[in-house]
């Protein structure tokens, strides 16, 4: 399966010269760029863990190129994406957020299902990947 | 989802041009106003101009060949200007960036400028967050390093300017199309900064070596940033201004244009303070323009001293 | 405009028994200046033949307020001065013989805090049915930041809504389950799953599916939610289904909402027709249980309609930000309902800015401050398909609900295919927008080229061409298709 998070996950997964003309949007904008990865592609794992903080002065793409370089070579079988804040008064959250790199193999969730009173089911969902420990899923 | 039975792209190859007018494309740049601008805004440094002006053409130059489908290679453009202070060293590293900028060598027209401080740690693990900072506000325009050889200190073994030079040197190599980095400082020092890093040296492209003013050259320079500032010698200023050149060059700390500067505005404060105390009355324009002989004289370069205060010297 | 018989009468001359005009018993003040905490309504007013148009603005004010038809002494045991609402300005109407604009101030100590009910008894009550008019429309309010701050607003908001939903930077895409009635819950939660799964974020009950013999409204939601939750497992993304919780008491609709949220949904929604109590009760409601609101304008065609008489729509859209709901229909402006761009822009403004500025041209003649207000996301829906891409994303911009009902549906290769064309064309917008590209003109090639990945977004284009050649060929007549290299 392929994991849908993300403004661009339908097309075929962005070159780097993509990525590079919507991180420039994003910065041209005003926004803060940054790059978050996981390996716990969860729907509700609001908190990827941060590869640095949100660049707030770079006026150059190239600046956030660099550092996806180098989070793909520490973090390259994980999910990573890019993550643009606003910090304008009334949104002052994320405004772009999308997908830049993936495992190879996307094993995708289990739903599992406990049935409740009265026809009521409780669902639950499991990446098949948070199986294995955190740092192993998708080595 | 996305169809594994994707259509061939027919996008058909855009035409390939036959030939290329190298003087419209220099206008079209910008880059030829940017360089007679500059002609006019600095006195003298004609062997800085003559260069520029060959990096220039080699780089329209390359750019259409490119076009033309020639062999190219994304060229280097890393460079090192050496001189002493005030010979105008930043002036023109900013207006490289202008230059590179409209030969679309460079994405953004600005300079960052770093010390040793600014790239540089206090301690272990601090200097490569540091470096990268610098680095990335950088990216995609210039990066101007002064006085780059404090970055190397062989007296101490474990200096952390060692590993702000390794980062560095390994941008100018893989990110060559992202910085572009000039190098500054005193000519000798910055030969024997090369002479034990030769990873520089072989990543640097052009070497500019900025000279010092003549007494003629300073005088003109300093008419220049008093015309521009609205100013004026009086006839008998002059003569106290071409003394007071002579006198201050042969002194220690002399910083060319930038001594001049300093010298000058210690005169506008001068002269201020002597129409407040002579002025009856309205003051004309004329006569707040004016800087006179005594507004120069009364520095105490005249009387063997030093005009700037001893401890700070002429530093930028 | 000055009238001649206006001049006021004042002292005991004024409260003398009998019939005054309304002019000179003091709701006509042309030299007024508004306060800050003044509501202000602009009303549309038709008099009859031979009534004054300032005459019939002070009875407008007079009517919407403290009047009666015939002097009362016992206004002299209140500060009447206060209380009468004043028509202070009264503008023809261009264009439009016989209308006029009518200016009308009130104190706002004339209205309860926080409750539309009370706002609309008095601007929209008695006074549409007085006699010396032939209509009334009630255009725009200016509500003060003094009365704004009375209201909860938005339940979530736009800025929340999305980081609940973990998505960004796009508009959202829905489409409304059909056919409208008839389905089972179990084939109903069919279409909800399959148009999930293809790629949209939300699905939508229609205004008037609530609990009809053919499925009853627990079946409807056990198996859209079976639905939901089956999608968010195949995509790994947050879905989700608006259970439409309309009934015919406030009772009923709570314990709809409440078994909707047991069921673990993120979003329900109402119909306008419940009333403006019902919906702010919900509202309240939604806010304490973390619940998306969305809003159904059904019914508010027979009223917003007619020019002449009725509240216009922009009215509506202020009061139901304030009532609090998070979605709201406000029109497509290429759909088949289809909408003056420029009005609907001022919907749109409406619901998401944080200021709207007086802009006439958008149907604002008030500068409106929303006083940090949760922001509401305009949907749009009706006959829009993904061939339309870009001039909907043009038009309506990124903090939207594009609802493709039949676009989605519809698709010749089925529901699923049909979602998934509308989610390609979306992003491949989104995406030329953000790279800088005139998107509105190179829709249909940006189109085009992300057809080359998705076979049934290239169904989609094929099927649906013609709308799409009707509108391009009005809108880009200088189209020159020009090679796009492949994404
Ligand atoms: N050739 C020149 N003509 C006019 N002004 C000059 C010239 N060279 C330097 N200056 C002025 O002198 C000052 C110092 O120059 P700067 O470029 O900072 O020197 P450096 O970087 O070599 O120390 C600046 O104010 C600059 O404008
Ligand atoms: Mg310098």
């Amino acid at each position: 399966m392929r994991v849908t998070q993300g403004t661009f996950s339908f097309l075929p997964d962005l070159t780097d010269e993509q990525i590079t003309k919507q991180v420039q949007y994003c910065i041209d904008n005003g926004w803060a760029v940054s790059l978050e990865f996981t390996d716990d592609p969860h729907p509700r794992n609001t908190y990827w863990d941060m590869w640095g903080h949100p660049m707030f002065d770079n006026p150059d793409a190239a600046a956030l190129m660099t550092e996806l370089a180098a989070c793909r070579k520490a973090y390259g079988d994980r999910y990573i994406r890019v993550v643009a804040f606003d910090a304008t008064h009334g949104w002052e959250s994320v405004k772009l957020s999308f997908i830049v790199n993936r495992p190879t193999d996307e094993p995708g969730f289990r739903l599992n299902r406990m049935e409740m009173e009265g026809r009521k089911m409780r669902y639950a969902t499991f990446p098949y990947s948070a199986d294995r420990p955190a740092g192993q899923r998708y080595q | 989802m996305t169809d594994e039975t994707a259509l061939p792209d027919t996008s058909p190859e855009p035409p390939r041009e036959t030939a290329v007018d190298l003087r419209r494309e220099m206008a079209d740049s910008g880059v030829q106003d940017i360089l007679d601008q500059l002609d006019r805004d600095l006195i003298g440094l004609k062997p800085v101009k003559q260069r520029l002006r060959e990096i220039a053409a080699l780089l329209v130059v390359e750019k259409a060949r490119q076009r033309l489908g020639l062999a190219h290679d994304t060229p280097t453009l890393h460079m090192s200007f050496t001189g002493n202070p005030g010979t105008g060293k930043t002036t023109v590293a900013m207006r490289m960036a202008s230059i590179l900028h409209g030969l679309g060598y460079i994405r953004r027209d600005h300079v960052v400028t770093a010390t040793r401080d600014d790239l540089v740690g206090q301690y272990i693990g601090h200097t490569a967050p540091k470096t990268k900072e610098i680095l990335k506000k950088a990216m995609g325009g210039v990066l101007f390093i002064d006085e780059a050889y404090y970055l190397y200190r062989p007296e101490n073994e474990r200096d952390y300017g060692q590993e702000a030079i390794e980062i560095l040197l390994q941008v100018m190599e893989n990110q060559r199309d992202d910085l572009v980095v000039i190098l500054a400082g005193y000519g000798d020092r910055m030969d024997k900064f090369f002479a034990s890093n030769p990873g520089f040296r072989s990543r640097i492209a052009h070497h500019i070596d900025f000279p010092d003013y003549g007494e003629e050259e300073l005088f003109a320079i300093a008419r220049h940033m008093l015309d521009d500032m609205n100013y004026h010698l009086t006839p008998a200023a002059e003569t106290a201004l071409a003394e007071y050149i002579a006198l201050r060059r042969a002194q220690p700390h002399f910083a060319n244009a930038r001594s001049l500067r300093n010298a000058l505005d210690r005169a506008r404060l001068r002269q201020a303070k002597r129409i407040f105390e002579t002025a009856q009355g309205p003051v004309d324009a004329d006569a707040l323009s004016a800087i006179d002989a005594a507004d120069i004289r009364a520095s105490r370069v005249f009387s063997g001293g030093l005009d700037a205060q001893p401890s700070s010297g002429d530093r930028p | 405009m000055e009238g001649s018989s206006d001049t006021p009468v004042t002292g005991a001359e004024r409260y003398k028994a009998g019939v005054l005009k309304y002019a000179q018993m003091g709701y006509w003040v042309p030299d007024y200046e508004p306060r800050d905490t003044d509501i202000i309504a602009l009303f549309r007013i038709t008099p009859q033949d031979g009534v004054d148009p300032i005459e019939a603005a002070a009875a407008v004010a007079g009517e919407s307020s403290t009047a009666t038809w015939t002097v009362v002494w016992t206004d002299r045991l209140t500060a009447a001065e206060k209380y009468r609402a004043k028509a202070y300005r009264v503008d023809p109407v261009p264009n439009a013989e016989g209308q006029y604009f009518a200016y009308i101030a009130y104190d706002l100590d004339l209205f309860e805090p926080g409750s539309i009910a009370n706002l609309t008894a008095s601007i929209i009550g008695n006074v549409f049915g007085f006699k010396p008019l032939k209509a009334l429309r009630l255009e725009d309010m200016r509500l003060p930041v003094a009365y704004v701050k009375t209201f909860q607003g938005p339940a979530t908001g736009i800025v929340v809504e999305r980081e609940r939903l973990d998505k960004f930077g796009r508009p959202l895409l829905g489409a409304t389950v059909k056919p409208k009635l008839g389905l089972s819950g179990r084939n109903y939660g069919r279409v909800v799953y399959e148009a999930l799964k293809g790629g949209l974020d939300f699905t939508k009950d229609d205004e008037n599916i609530n609990s009809q013999p053919f499925m009853h409204w627990r079946d409807r939601f056990l198996y859209c939610m079976e639905a939901v939750n089956k999608a968010q497992a195949e995509t790994g993304e947050v879905k989700g289904t608006y259970l439409n919780v309309t009934a015919g008491t406030m009772e009923e609709m709570y314990e709809r909402a409440e078994f909707a949220k047991e069921l673990g949904s993120c979003i329900i929604m109402i119909d306008l027709v419940i009333g403006y109590t019902a919906i702010q009760s919900m509202a309240n409601w939604a806010r304490k249980n973390d619940m998306i609101l969305h809003l159904h304008r059904a019914g508010h065609s027979t009223y917003t309609r007619q020019k002449s008489h009725g509240v216009s729509f922009r009215v509506i859209t202020k009061w139901m930000r304030l009532t609090g709901v998070d979605h709201i229909h406000a029109g497509t402006v290429v759909g088949k309902l289809e909408g003056d761009p420029a009005t609907t822009k001022g919907y749109y403004d409406i619901c998401r800015e944080e200021f709207n500025p007086m802009a006439l041209e958008n149907g604002l003649f008030f500068d409106q401050d929303w006083a940090s207000l949760n922001k509401v996301m305009p949907v749009a829906s009706g006959g829009i398909h993904a061939g339309q891409m870009h001039k909907l994303l043009h038009h309506l911009g990124e903090d939207t609900v594009f609802q493709f009902g039949g676009g989605t549906i519809g698709h010749p290769m089925g529901i699923a295919a049909g979602a998934t064309a509308n989610r390609v064309a979306l992003e491949a917008m989104v995406l030329a927008r953000n790279e800088g590209r005139d998107y509105l003109n190179e829709g249909p090639e940006i189109l085009q080229a992300a057809a080359r990945h998705c076979q049934p977004l290239a169904q989609a284009l094929e099927v649906w061409k013609d709308v799409t050649f009707d509108y391009t060929s009005t809108d880009t007549p200088d189209f020159v298709p020009t090679p796009t290299a492949s994404a």
